[in-house]
Order: C-alpha cells, then structure tokens, then sequence
C-alpha cells in the first residue's frame, strides 16, 4: 500500500491540485499509523530495531543514489517542488515549467559509458586543435612558394639606428605611464629633454616695447621700399623700345666694368671670383649655339655682327690650346690652304677628323673611297670602271656645287661688307680653283694606280711570292705624296678567302702536317696575300710595320709547309663523298647465263640488277666554303644528355627552355643576375632563428590585406610582365632551334673570322 | 659649321678607384653568344665536382664523457653552448666555439634520460633513472659553492622524456603517463594516459605551443593539447616509434623516427597516412631533429650514421659517418642551422657542418656570389645524369652499402610477390596498398 501510493499520485498528476490537501491527509494519516506500528511492535518486547547500514564514504558520491528521510523511500519531485506551488516569491513562469515538467511522460536516457565519454571529448578536443592549427595554412603555403626565405624571420636592420626612428618607435608601456602622459600632453608640458614648457618658452622669447616698436618701424619701411622698386620693375619689363633696353644694358655693361676696374684694385680676390664668372657665362654662351649663325634669318642678314661676336667668343679657346695645335688650326683653315697640305699629318687626320673643318674630312672620304676603289678591284674590274665613272660625276658635282656657294658668298659678303673683304674673296676664288684643277689630276692619278693594282693582283695567285716586288714597282708608278704602299697586313681578310681553293689544291701533295695552329698565323701565307696598293694614311707606321713582317716572315718560316685551309678542304670533300648514296650492286655472275674467267656478265642484266638509290638531299653545308656540318648523331654526347623528362617539368620545351635560359653574367645583366642567382634560403650569421610565432601570423595576414587592396595594380604588372617573357621565350626558342635543335653543328674551322 | 662630337660620360666607363673591377662593357645580344648552354653546362659540371671535391663535413669531436652520450640539449640563447647527459648521470656543458668541455656535473645515478634548457636559457632541467626531475642554473657555481640543483621533484615512476614550453614556465616528462608540470608546482598539473603504455618521448609544438606529441610503446603516436583534459588523438603504426620533432616553421607538420628504419613526416590534422615516408637508414632510426629554417631535418640511426632529408623527399641529401663514430644516440640541428651536433654510443660528440662542402665563416661579396652561381648552375642541370652521377656519389660503410643492397633485393622481392597473388586472384581481392598507407595501422579517436 505504501509503496503504491506514490505511484498512484503519479498517475493522476493531472487532478494533483485538487487532490493536494487529501494528499497532505493522508500523509499525516500514514505517519500516525507508522507510530501505532511501533508503539505495537515496542509492545510486544521484541526489541527488533532495524539495523543502520554501515558504509564507507565513497570516492564518488552518485547524484542518483540520494535517500529520502525515510530509509527506502525515494525522493519525488513533489517532494521537492511543494514549496514552490505555495510560495509568492516563485515566478508564475518557473511554476509553469515545473507543472510541464511533471506532466512529461518521458524517462532521462542512461549517461554513456566512460570510455565513450572520453572519445567524444577527445574528437571535440582534436577537431577544435585542427581548426586552431589550420590558420596556419595561410603562412605555410605562402612560405612554401617564396622564392626566398630569409631568416631569422624577425629580423631588425643591423647598425644604429637613426634618432627620429628610435623615438618616433618608442611607445608608453604601462597604463599608468599612458595616463601620466596623457595627463603631460593635455596641459602641454614637456616630455622629453627641455625642461621649459611652451608657454614659457614663448614668454622668453618676447621682447620689451621699444624693440618692437623700432622693429615694426623697420618692417614698413622694407615693406614700402618693396612695393615700390616692383611698380619700378614692373614698369620697365612693359617697356618694349629696344634701344632703351640696349642703353641700358650698355649702361649696365659700363657700370660694370667700373666696378669690376674698382674691384681690382680693392679686392682681387673679389675680381677673380667675377671673372671667372664671366668666363663662365661667356662658355655658356658660346655652347648654346645662338651666336652661330645657322638660322636662315641669320645667314640672311647682319651676320656680321653675330660673326664677330662669335669670333669674339671662340677666340679664347684658341689660346687656350697648345702653341702647336694653334699652328695645325692655322694650318688647317679650310680657307686658306688646299687639302694635300692636310694630307702631311695623316697623324693628326686620324685622329680627330673634326678638328680639322670640311676640306680635311674630304680627303678621308677620298681615302675611304680609294679603300673601296681597291677592294672592289681585286673583286671585279667592270664595277671598278663603274664606280670610278660615278665617282667621277660625283667629284664634279662637288666641285660645282662650291663653286656656285662660294660665288653666292663672295657676293653676299661684297653686299655686306667693307672693302676690306674685297681681296680676300678674290684670293680664295683663285684658291678654289685651283684646289678643283688639283683634285681632278690626284683623282686621274688614283684611277690609273687602282686598275694597275687590280690587274697586279689577278695575276697574284699565279705568281706567288713576288707579289710585293710588284707592288712596289706600282707604288713607284703612283704619285708618291698621295698612294702609298700598304704592308700585307692591312689586306683586306676578304680577299685571301677568294683565292683560297687553288693553292690548297696545288699544296694538296704535300706530307701530313700538323694542326692545331693559330688560323691567323697561317693564313698569311704569301701564295694566299692580296696586297693592295691604298691610298696612304699612316706615315708613321712604317717602323712597325717592318718589324710586323719580321715576325710574320718567322712565322712563315715555322709553319712553311703547313696547309690548313687544304687539310681542312680535302676532309670536308671526304665526308661529301662518304655521304653521298653508294650505287649497289647486285648483279651474280653466272646466274642465267656463261660464267667463268674472263668472262663478264652482261651489260643488260648489269644495268637490271644495280640498284640506283636516290640521290642524297643537298647538304647543308653546300653553300658554306669553311664550314661542316655533319647530321651524323654523336655517340659520345648522349652520355651527358637527359634521357627521360624531370619531374616538375610537363613537356619537353619546358625544360628546354629552362635549360637554355642562362644564369652567368656573361649572358645577363648584373640586376638579372642577382635576380637568377638568389639563395633559396638565406640565414645569417651567428644569429638563433627562433621558431615561428603568432606575431609572423599576424604580420603575413597584414601583409596579403595590403597586397589584396593593391591588387588590381600588381596583377596588371605581373602579366605585362609575364608577358614580356613569355615573348622572350618565343624570341629565344626561335633562336635556339637553329642551333641546338636537330642538327649539331661542327664547326671545325671557320674561315671567315 | 655645325659640329657633331661623340661625347661619353667617363662615369659610365671609369672606375672609381683603381682597387675596383674594371668595368667590361658587354654585348649580351644572345645571337652572339650560341654556346652559352654548353658553357654552363660545363661550369656545373666543374662546380658539382668541386663540391665534392671540398666535401668535409666533419669538424670536430667533443670527448669526455665516461660512458655513451644519451641526450643533447641546445642552449636557448647562446648557439656555442652545448649540454650532453651521458649513461652514467654525468652532465656536462661545452664550449663549441672553443671545443672544450666547462662544466661537469653529477646529474643522476643512472642514465639521464632527458635534458632541456629553459626557453630564457637561465637554467635547465634534467630527467634521470632514479625517478627524479632536477632543475640546474646554466651558470657555473662560484669558487667554493656546492653543485647543486635548484629544485628537486621525486616523482612516482622512471621519467624517459622530458620537453619544456616554448614561452612559458611549464614542461613536460613522459614515462607510465605523459605528465605537465608548473615549474612552480612539486606535482603535475596534468596527466594523460590512454591505456596501459610507456611513453619513450614528449615533445611541445615549437609554434603552436600548446600541442604536444609524444611516442608510446604500444607503436602509437599520441597528440595532446595541453590545455584539454584528454588526448586528441593516437595512430598506431606498424612498428613503434622512437622520437618524434615538430617542424619549428610549419605548424601542423612533424617528423617521426621509427623502428623500422623510416621517418615519417605526419600532418597532425590528418594521420591517416604519412605525407612522406623518408628511406635510407638500414637500421632503427633513434633520434631526429629538424633544421631551425625548418627545410630539412637531421636522423640518427642505430646503423652507424647520420642522414640529412629535405622535408618532402623520401631519400636523404647526405649520410655523415666516421670509422669510429658507433650507434648514434642523440642529434641536434644547432640554432644557426649551420651546424649538426651528435652523440654517439661511444661517448664522443661530434660537431659537424649542415652543409658538406660551404665554406665557413664570413664570405666576401664575389665568393658569395660565386657560390650562388654555382649553386643555382647545379640545381639547373641537377637532371643531367653526368652531373647527378656524380653530386649523388658517396662512400658508405662497407656494412651499409651490402645492407642497403640486400634491403634492395628483399623489398623487391616482397613486391615481385604480391604482384604474383596479385595476377592469380580474382581482380579486387590483392588490392593495391601505396607505401605510405602500409605502415599505418589504424587511427584511434
């Protein structure tokens, strides 16, 4: 009955309210009856009291194994929440919860198992630590695709630092300090080293009445002085009369010049300073080109003044220089002397042509053009005539083309000038023709030694050795002031590469010699030389040029039978005849018909069984003379070539590419090269590099913000300069086909360098 | 008359002082340059075989200590100082720079099974067998004074593993359990077992300092944070692992040295396979360290030698060994990544370069940049096989080179076989297995 009446009140929980005091009723009546049970069972003697459990105090005390105030009953919630329905104190809102919670019908599942527990708090624990550990990631991948990683991570530019850097760097601390500070700053008083505050400082730089008076008096004047030399000045600049401005400007100059006389005498220090600034506003002057009478306005009229300023300025360089270059001007005044009186220091025309004005650089052009006159002879004599035809109009042109300058400038100077002049036209007419009448003889001159050189040298290679006794005898039909003999040295390289083949076909007999000889050496063989007879240039080099053929006749003596350019034809024609296809064949004799000595098979069945193969495609070396290429593959290379493709690498031109991209700086440019050659990984050192800490975190996070918000910018650059390299890929890989792709080329001698 | 002069700014091609390079203008018009390949080619050619030519990793050899070196510790703050605990309790602190030993000291009875200096690198720490976790002050006792130690913990059972924190006053030692313990404090602060298990190494996370990792006997590797009061997670390998170093630049990754003569290199968020298996070694591999700049990592082996492997390959770099150098116990990548430090059974530590053939001490700017060329001139044709014939040669032990070999055979063996059940079974039941899944057995939450 006892244990059934909770159960009971359980069930109807609905109607608890109403049943509530009978509850209280019955409890009341259960007590009572409890005590009769005893006072009964006391009665009867029987001294049975309940034994008390014993039991230890337990480690762990279960929620779930609390007792009641009797000893088997069970606590109910009602037990517990009864206070609650009566008392004001509860909200209606936590009543209403609790009548919901003694309506739910529900059983509280059982709590898992330790083990399982444990497991679910470890896989929270590990998915928090995996999620904590991934932000990471951003710094990790960054750091993995750097080209360079630089550590100590942390790192402060060495040396000391500079003062503003430190103090601007340095930052209060504690939030005291902050507060005192702050306190400081308000009321403006001095943080740092000056003790004065700004107010005092202010109250000390004041000053007494009297001086501010005198001070503000002195201060309108300047002001008033101001404004008026600016109205003076203004007014002036409107001034546009320029004989005004050149009174002035002489006035000035004059003003000047009595200063600067005062100056010598007072203070020649002073004097100096101003000369040389003179000096310098004149060399100013004289480089900005306004007094150079190039314009078409100043060639038209008053040159003259222009001219004499010019000359005015110009004159100082002239003492400047050397007694002796002084002369050589002198000397080389275009208007003075005709153009073989240049052609006496072929020194000094080497050297600075234009130094010299317009008629010294003419003889170089006639030189260069005898140059070409006499390459072009040992080449061909029909092209020759040409060119001396054309070069013959050319000349006259010339001529009447300065002669008609000349005439226009006699007339515009007798327009212009005094009498004085007069005279001096006249002269230089006479100079003028006859400097034309010279020059068409010297020209006559050079024609005649051009052709009997050329005819010389096409008869050189039949004559051999005595080329030069040759030449000397045309040097001694040629004018002697103006062609002179040239040594063999100076020939030009082309012209032994055209004679080559038939001497190293006539040497071809000789014995096995050996190689490996400097080409240039060799190839000054005297069957080979073409000396040509030029125009002469430089007289002093006579003394070396002998010495020069002393050495090459010692070297020629050395290597007298040796024949390079021979061996190195004859094995070019071995490898055409061994790459040429072989006619095979196939032909058995006594096969069908007679066999046996003596006898041959016949011509029919001869032509039937060989087997004609088709001719060889033309070599690519056909129409290079000093050059083999052999298409044969080389065996002894292929041990230093990568057989299979490299791991990062997606195709063949990939690594090509990067391979023949190279890094030295002889290829590159500094910049580049450092660029190329950067570490990996650079450390310093002596330093400890600590691991990495959340400030790097902090700091990289920063650093892609910032790159984020410029982004648009960079990836503009990034491609315009991916761009660019990818065309300079393409350029190089155009380039790199012709030489390392395919073929290789052997290049064993080339004679053309 | 107009005069036109070629004018250059002798800037351009006069040199300052005499003592400079002269300037060499050049042309770098490719076109004029056609064997520039073949030139570079042969430079790195010339530059590969120089190095190995300059190839001289060993530098010195500390000798002191009475009995096989057991622990290294680096100093926090001074890179020319050294600890080394040996087996017979003995600790002494060296001197590299002078190669001297300066201080000697009786640590414990027994082995000192760990040695860690404190991250202000005022005093250190020390396990030993006698139970006992004693903390030391880096400076030598005055004239007079006793040697000992500042604190003393007796603790229940034998600490093996010992790590300390990166910033703050905790560390850590491992043994039945893996403990935390406050400097301050005479008992840990926490402990965490999952199951029955000794613990051979404890480690802290250099960057995310909270996290641990230690190796257990029960052939697992256990991460803790220490903040939780439970492990986080447990892989159970094939064979047990020795020592376990976290990657002092890479947060999540860490490098394990295993019994069966690999390293595994883990990412803690996903242990279910191994990143790389690095090969080499031809026995257990004891120790591992990893470069400060967190590029490469340093292995000890029981076979005699020490390897260096770059972080992802599966092949070491480099083998160091010596005639008399034995098993080595214990290794150290020294704090200017410049230098390894080894200590070896037979009571020697050596002092070798990270680098084999860099040249020491301060470089002038030319010597550097010649080095970066050529260093740069061997990366690129590192394909070529003459060239990598020749940077990959090296002399082994002849116990090695055999022992390699005979692994060789034995492995392709294995695989010959499995490839033959493979070809007579149904198609799906010999399924293929990736070296880096083989070695892990199961992942417990």
């Amino acid at each position: 009955m006892e244990s059934e009446d909770p159960e009971m009140e359980r069930e109807d929980a609905e109607d608890e309210r109403e049943d509530a005091e009978d509850e209280r009723e019955d409890e009341e009546d259960e007590r009572r009856r409890l005590r009769l049970v005893e006072a009964i069972t006391a009665l009867r003697g029987g001294r049975k009291k309940p034994l008390g459990e014993r039991s230890e105090a337990a480690v762990r005390v279960s929620e779930f194994a609390v007792t009641a105030e009797g000893e088997r009953q069970k606590v109910q919630l009602s037990d517990l929440i009864e206070g609650a329905q009566q008392s004001p104190a509860v909200p209606t809102q936590t009543r209403k919860q609790l009548q919901n919670l003694r309506r739910s019908q529900k059983t509280v599942e059982q709590p898992l198992s330790r083990q399982e527990s444990e497991r679910v708090q470890r896989d929270l624990a590990f998915q928090k630590a995996a999620v904590h550990v991934s932000r990471w990631k951003s710094v990790v991948t960054q750091n993995r695709r750097s080209e360079q990683l630089v550590f100590p991570l942390n790192q402060e530019p060495s040396g000391p630092k500079p003062l503003e850097k430190v103090v601007t760097g340095w930052r209060v601390q504690t939030p005291l300090e902050q507060e005192v500070f702050n306190l400081l700053s308000a009321n403006k008083q001095p943080i740092h080293d000056p003790v004065l505050s700004p107010a005092e400082e202010a109250s000390l730089r004041a000053m007494s009445l009297e001086e501010a008076q005198i001070r503000r008096a002195e201060l309108q004047k300047a002001r008033a002085l101001q404004s008026y030399y600016e109205a003076k000045a203004r007014r002036e600049r409107k001034i546009k009369s320029k004989k005004y401005h050149r009174v002035q400007n002489k006035a000035r100059r004059k003003e000047f010049l009595k200063q600067f006389d005062q100056m010598v005498k007072t203070d020649p220090n002073g004097a100096l300073e101003e000369l040389n600034k003179m000096e310098l506003a004149r060399m100013k002057e004289r480089m900005s080109l306004k007094h150079q009478n190039s314009g078409k306005w100043a060639r038209s009229k008053a040159i003259m003044q222009q001219l004499e300023l010019n000359k005015d300025l110009t004159q100082k360089v002239r003492s400047s220089l050397s007694n002796l270059e002084e002369q050589e001007d002198r000397a080389s005044d275009p208007e003075l002397l005709p153009d073989f009186v240049n052609d006496a220091e072929p020194g000094q025309v080497s050297s600075n042509p234009w130094m010299r004005g317009e008629l010294s650089a003419e003889p170089a052009e006639a030189q260069r053009s005898e140059q070409e006159v006499a390459a072009a002879a040992a080449q061909k004599e029909q092209h020759e005539e040409g060119e001396a035809l054309l070069r013959d109009f050319e000349s006259r042109r010339k001529l009447r083309q300065k002669e008609e300058e000349e005439q226009e400038a006699a007339g515009q100077d007798v327009e212009d000038s005094d009498e004085e002049e007069g005279p001096a036209d006249q002269e230089e007419e006479g100079l003028s023709e006859f400097r034309s009448l010279f020059r068409g003889v010297a020209e006559g001159l050079k024609e005649a030694a051009a052709t009997a050189s050329s005819a010389g040298c096409s008869s050189a290679p039949l004559e051999g050795g005595l080329i030069r006794i040759r030449t000397v005898e045309d040097a001694e039909l040629l004018p002697p002031e103006d062609v002179e003999l040239l040594p063999c040295s100076e020939s030009p390289p082309s012209a032994p590469q055209e004679e080559a083949p038939p001497t190293g076909q006539k040497a071809r007999g000789s014995k096995k010699r050996k190689r490996n000889i400097e080409l240039k050496e060799v190839l000054t063989k005297d069957a080979k030389t073409v000396t040509v007879p030029l125009a002469p240039t430089l007289t002093d080099t006579a003394d070396g040029s002998d010495e020069e053929l002393d050495q090459r006749g010692l070297i020629m003596e050395a290597f007298a039978g040796d024949d390079v350019i021979a061996d190195f034809l004859r094995d070019k024609r071995k490898q055409e005849d061994a790459a040429k296809p072989k006619v095979v064949d196939l032909t058995l004799p006594g096969w069908g018909e007679w066999g046996g000595q003596g006898l041959k098979p016949s011509s029919r069945k001869r032509r039937r069984f060989r087997v004609k193969v088709a001719p060889a495609e033309p070599r690519k070396d056909q129409h290079l003379p000093g050059v083999i290429i052999s298409e044969q593959r080389n065996g002894s290379l292929s041990a230093h070539q990568v057989s299979a493709l490299p791991f990062p690498f997606e195709n063949h031109a990939q690594f090509e590419s990067a391979v023949r991209t190279p890094l030295g700086r002889t290829w590159n440019t500094e910049r580049t090269v450092k660029k190329l050659t950067m570490p990996k990984v650079l450390t310093q050192l002596g330093t400890i590099i600590q691991p990495m800490t959340e400030e790097e975190l902090a700091r990289k996070k920063a650093s892609a913000a910032g790159a984020g918000k410029e982004d648009p910018h960079k990836t503009k650059d990034q491609k315009r300069r991916a761009r660019k390299g990818r065309k300079r890929h393409q350029k190089q890989l155009k380039q790199g086909s012709g030489r390392t792709e395919g073929i290789r080329c052997e290049c064993k001698v080339d004679l053309v360098d | 008359m107009k005069v036109k002069v070629l004018s250059r700014n002798p800037d351009d091609y006069v040199r300052e002082t005499k003592l400079d390079i002269q300037r060499v203008p050049r042309n770098y018009d490719p076109t004029l340059h056609p064997f520039e390949v073949a030139r570079e080619y042969t430079r790195a050619l010339n530059a590969t075989k120089l190095e190995r030519v300059f190839a001289k990793p060993f530098l010195a050899s500390l000798d002191g200590h009475r009995d096989g070196v057991n622990c290294l510790a680096k100093h926090t703050r001074s890179l020319s100082t050294l600890l080394s605990g040996s087996c017979d309790g003995e600790v002494k602190v060296w001197n590299l720079s002078k190669r001297e030993c300066v201080r000697t000291l009786q640590a414990h009875e027994g082995f000192v099974r760990g040695m860690v200096v404190r991250f202000c690198g005022t005093s250190f720490f020390t396990i030993g067998d006698d139970k006992t976790i004693k903390q030391w002050k880096m400076e030598t006792p005055g004239y007079g004074e006793e040697e000992e130690p500042l604190h003393t913990i007796l603790g229940k059972t034998v600490f093996t593993g010992l790590d300390h924190h990166q910033k703050e006053g905790v560390f850590a030692t491992c043994g039945q359990q893996v403990d935390i313990w406050d400097e301050q404090r005479s008992s840990p602060i926490r402990s965490f077992t999952w199951g029955v298990d000794s613990f051979s190494s404890v480690s802290f996370n250099p960057v995310e300092t909270d996290l641990l990792g230690s190796c257990a006997s029960d052939r697992s590797i256990v991460l803790y944070d220490m903040r939780e009061s439970a492990p986080l997670k447990k892989v159970i390998m094939t064979m047990r692992s020795n020592t376990l170093c976290w990657n002092p630049m890479e947060a999540y990754y860490f490098t394990c040295a295993n019994e069966d003569y690999n390293l595994y290199t883990y990412d803690m968020r996903y242990l279910e396979k191994p990143l790389v298996v690095h090969m080499d070694h031809v026995s257990a591999v004891l120790d591992v360290d990893y470069s400060p700049t967190g590029q490469e990592f340093v292995s000890a082996s029981f076979d005699k030698t020490i390897r260096i492997f770059p972080k992802d390959a599966g092949h070491s770099r480099e083998v160091y060994h010596t005639k008399r150098m034995q098993h080595v116990i214990c290794i150290k990548w020294s704090a200017d990544s410049k230098y390894i430090l080894s200590g070896s059974d037979e009571m020697n530590i050596r002092l070798w370069k990270a680098n084999a053939a860099e040249k020491l001490g301060v470089l002038a700017p030319r010597e550097r940049e010649a080095a970066n060329y050529s260093q740069k001139l061997k990366e690129k044709f590192q394909n070529h096989p003459q060239i990598r014939r020749i940077a990959r040669h090296r002399h082994l032990p002849k116990s090695i080179y055999h022992q390699t070999k005979e692994l060789r055979v034995m492995k392709d063996a294995r695989r010959r076989k499995e490839m033959n059940v493979r070809k007579h079974s149904k198609p799906g039941a010999v399924p293929v297995v990736s070296e880096k899944e083989k070695h892990v057995v199961t992942v417990v939450k």
